[in-house]
């Protein structure tokens, strides 16, 4: 087997989980600060691609240029969902919160089914079949603009919560709840507002997923899956873990695909989840409770 | 992080979130299953995928039961009632579906386009004793049970494999090139499988000029294959040998055209690669495949009217596999229940081990089943993409046009 396979395969592997990663990110940074399971994750990141789909085949619009207004929806919606859906579960015990995201994810995903109908649907940008030659590699196109895109956004994201007194004021809520509301903060607001913004973050994600692979309804429970594998194995609340988990299930199943049996991607994947539950509970960048 | 104080000792576990994790996966999407049952006729359960990831074919087929009414009207069949289930593409839901179907009254069952699918309702059906017509399924073990109630109008995945393989080697003839190494690329479900053990035991016997270079199984569902089209790429294969579905052949052209590799020819034998949704997604990178499978005789008058009728409910949409076995499954279960007089299960079961249908559609003498429930006499045929169009190329009797070969180039196509 040529050598230079091994160097193409890995980069494809990081670029797509850059991707995964983003999408994760919205997982981990609603749980990190509100401590609520999304279990509607993976449907809404569905309801992203689908918008993404809609804007091209109606306006032509680019994923890429759309991805910021489709964060901007999906902040809409999760600010309004947590506000007024989860909000008054917030206290009650988990398997309620469960349940009310799970029938929110069947609600979508039917939703989506009713409106799109069950075929595949994908987005065919003019670069939707470029790729780069850098020496001996093959660079996808789309899935560098989706994974250098992906770094932007969670590089925002990440100084949004570094930067800003917002930023520190929902850290805050996240480190000391008492604190937060001793010292006056607007919790219920702040959820609202981190909701939001893990919801924007996969919107973004879903805009570029749409770039990358056909969008179909049913798509929501195996990114579910894939976003909480990904939030474990980096870390529970971790945003550089949700980053750093989705780059290395990327690669992972990538290599796993390449030295075994593609069939046993999945596999690969479990394990690692497996070993990371064993080791190191908390995940890779994830602190002890 | 801290915990919120209001939530007192309830924590979010590890096998908290596992169990709502599960109750999400699992739930996936509720049914939506639409029942129509009237008395006095026949109740035919036609069970497809129509949602999941087959969800593209399965709706496919369904064109195939809506044009089907006003033709068996022609030939003077009695009506049927059509009873639509939705197998989610899950070989779990088809069982399910099955046994509820025939709870709700159905007489006949119809389906599943997929092997898995049709293996789970073939077992229902019999243990129910309720007909059930395979239209599209080839996994050969579902006809080797000594099943009585269960009908297949589809080749085996032998069948297909001979007849691949002899109208193979009729094209390579025809333009005096061969590829000398192949990369096998299959599914990992039921029919992949089923294919994949086919190859061993039939290849032998037709001496094809190439050899197997590396087998690749892949996940039906996976929504990146670039690993495994990499793969491929550097076994330096001249030509690649495929099994598979509609969205992973997309997903593989694509990649195709993103890694630069322009084989000397894509030889598929199963579905994907002439499906409408392939040639409507890919314009004119969906050009040059060639696909080795159940089709119709166009030289067949009936052929003529299920084109025609096809084209008058749903314009531009080519007539292919789904659509033909998909019709005459409806036709043996609409034919045995005019013999038989009846909806009982065994006067109906009985009828349609009699069929003998020489009006059809499917290339061959026409709908007859041997001991085992099997039409052993159905012939495939190759087919190639042109332009959005499909034309047949091999055999030469059921020929329209000649094969285009090698592959054009994806990066000088304009």
């Amino acid at each position: 087997m040529p050598t230079d396979i091994y160097l193409n395969v890995a980069v494809s592997g990081v670029l797509t989980g850059l991707v995964y990663g983003l999408m994760a990110l919205g997982l981990s940074v609603i749980f990190g600060v509100v401590r609520v399971v999304n279990f509607a994750h993976g449907e809404m990141t569905t309801v992203a691609m689908y918008l993404a789909v809609v804007l091209f085949a109606t306006l032509g619009l680019d994923p890429l240029l759309m991805m910021l207004p489709i964060a901007g929806v999906l902040f809409v919606f999760g600010y309004a969902m947590q506000r007024w859906l989860i909000n008054p579960f917030i206290s009650r015990p988990e398997h309620s919160q469960f349940i009310l995201l799970v029938a929110v994810a069947i609600i979508l995903a039917n939703g989506l089914l009713i409106v799109f109908g069950p075929d595949a649907r994908s987005v065919q940008t003019s670069y939707a079949f470029d790729s780069f030659m850098i020496g001996p590699l093959i660079v996808d196109a789309t899935k560098t603009f989706a994974g250098a895109a992906a770094i932007a956004v969670a590089a925002a994201l990440f100084a949004f919560f570094r930067f800003t007194r917002l930023g520190t004021a929902i850290r805050a809520c996240a480190d000391n709840y008492t604190g937060a509301q001793v010292v006056g903060l607007n919790v219920p607001r702040l959820y609202a507002l981190t909701f939001g913004l893990g919801a924007a973050c996969v919107g973004a994600a879903g805009a570029m997923l749409a770039l990358i692979t056909d969008v179909t309804p049913p798509l929501g429970p195996s990114f579910t899956l894939l976003a909480f594998v990904i939030v474990i194995v980096g870390g529970l609340g971790s945003m550089p873990g949700a980053l750093a988990g989705g780059i290395l299930i990327g690669v992972v199943a990538a290599m796993a695909g390449l030295f075994y049996t593609p069939s046993a991607k999945g596999m690969f994947v479990f394990a690692i989840l497996v070993l990371v539950l064993l080791f190191r509970p908390q995940g890779i960048f994830g602190r002890r409770a | 992080m801290n915990r919120k104080p209001h939530m007192g000792d309830k924590r979010i576990t590890r096998r908290t979130m596992t169990a709502g994790l599960g109750a999400s996966v699992v739930a996936g999407i509720a049914p939506m299953n639409i029942v129509r049952a009237q008395d006095a006729t026949l109740k035919v359960g036609v069970l497809l995928p129509r949602s999941g990831a087959q969800a593209g074919i399965g709706q496919d087929c369904q064109r195939g039961v809506d044009i089907t009414p006003g033709l068996l009207k022609d030939l003077g069949m009695p009506p049927l009632q059509i009873m639509n289930g939705d197998t989610e593409t899950s070989v779990e839901v088809a069982r399910s579906r099955a046994e509820k179907m025939i709870s709700d009254g159905a007489q006949v069952l119809v389906g599943a386009f997929d092997s898995g699918q049709s293996t789970a309702i073939a077992q229902v059906a019999e243990q129910k004793g309720i007909p059930y017509v395979i239209n599209i399924a080839a996994a050969p073990q579902i006809t080797e049970q000594g099943y009585k109630f269960v009908f297949r109008n589809f080749p085996t995945a032998g069948m297909i494999l001979a007849d691949a393989f002899a109208n193979q080697k009729e094209l390579f003839e025809a333009t005096g090139a061969a590829p000398k190494t192949v990369v096998f690329m299959h599914v990992n479900d039921t029919f992949g499988t089923a294919m994949k053990g086919g190859i061993g035991a039939v290849m032998p016997k037709f001496d094809m000029p190439y050899k197997i270079v590396d087998t690749i199984a892949y996940d039906p569902t996976a929504r990146d294959l670039s690993v495994e089209v990499a793969k491929a790429k550097a076994t330096g294969a001249d030509a690649l040998l495929m099994v598979s579905r509609l969205n992973d052949a997309i997903l593989i052209t694509r990649e195709l055209v993103k890694q630069r590799w322009s084989p000397m020819a894509i030889l598929s034998m199963g579905p994907g690669w002439y499906e409408d949704q392939y040639l409507k997604t890919l314009g004119k990178i969906a050009d040059g495949p060639l696909s080795f499978v159940p089709w119709y005789d166009p030289n067949k008058p009936m052929s003529k009217k299920l084109d025609e009728a096809l084209a008058k409910a749903h314009p531009g949409v080519n007539l292919n596999t789904n659509h033909v076995y998909t019709f005459e499954a409806l036709l043996v279960a609409a034919d045995a229940f005019k013999r038989a007089r009846s909806t009982d299960p065994k006067a109906l079961a009985d009828a349609i081990r009699q069929t003998n249908i020489t009006d059809n559609v499917s290339p061959g003498p026409g709908i007859q089943f041997n001991e085992k429930g099997q039409n052993d006499k159905l012939k495939d045929s190759a087919i190639q993409n042109r332009a959005g169009k499909l034309v047949t190329v091999a055999p030469k009797v059921a020929a329209n046009a000649k094969v285009e070969w090698p592959l054009q180039p994806y990066d000088r196509r304009g």
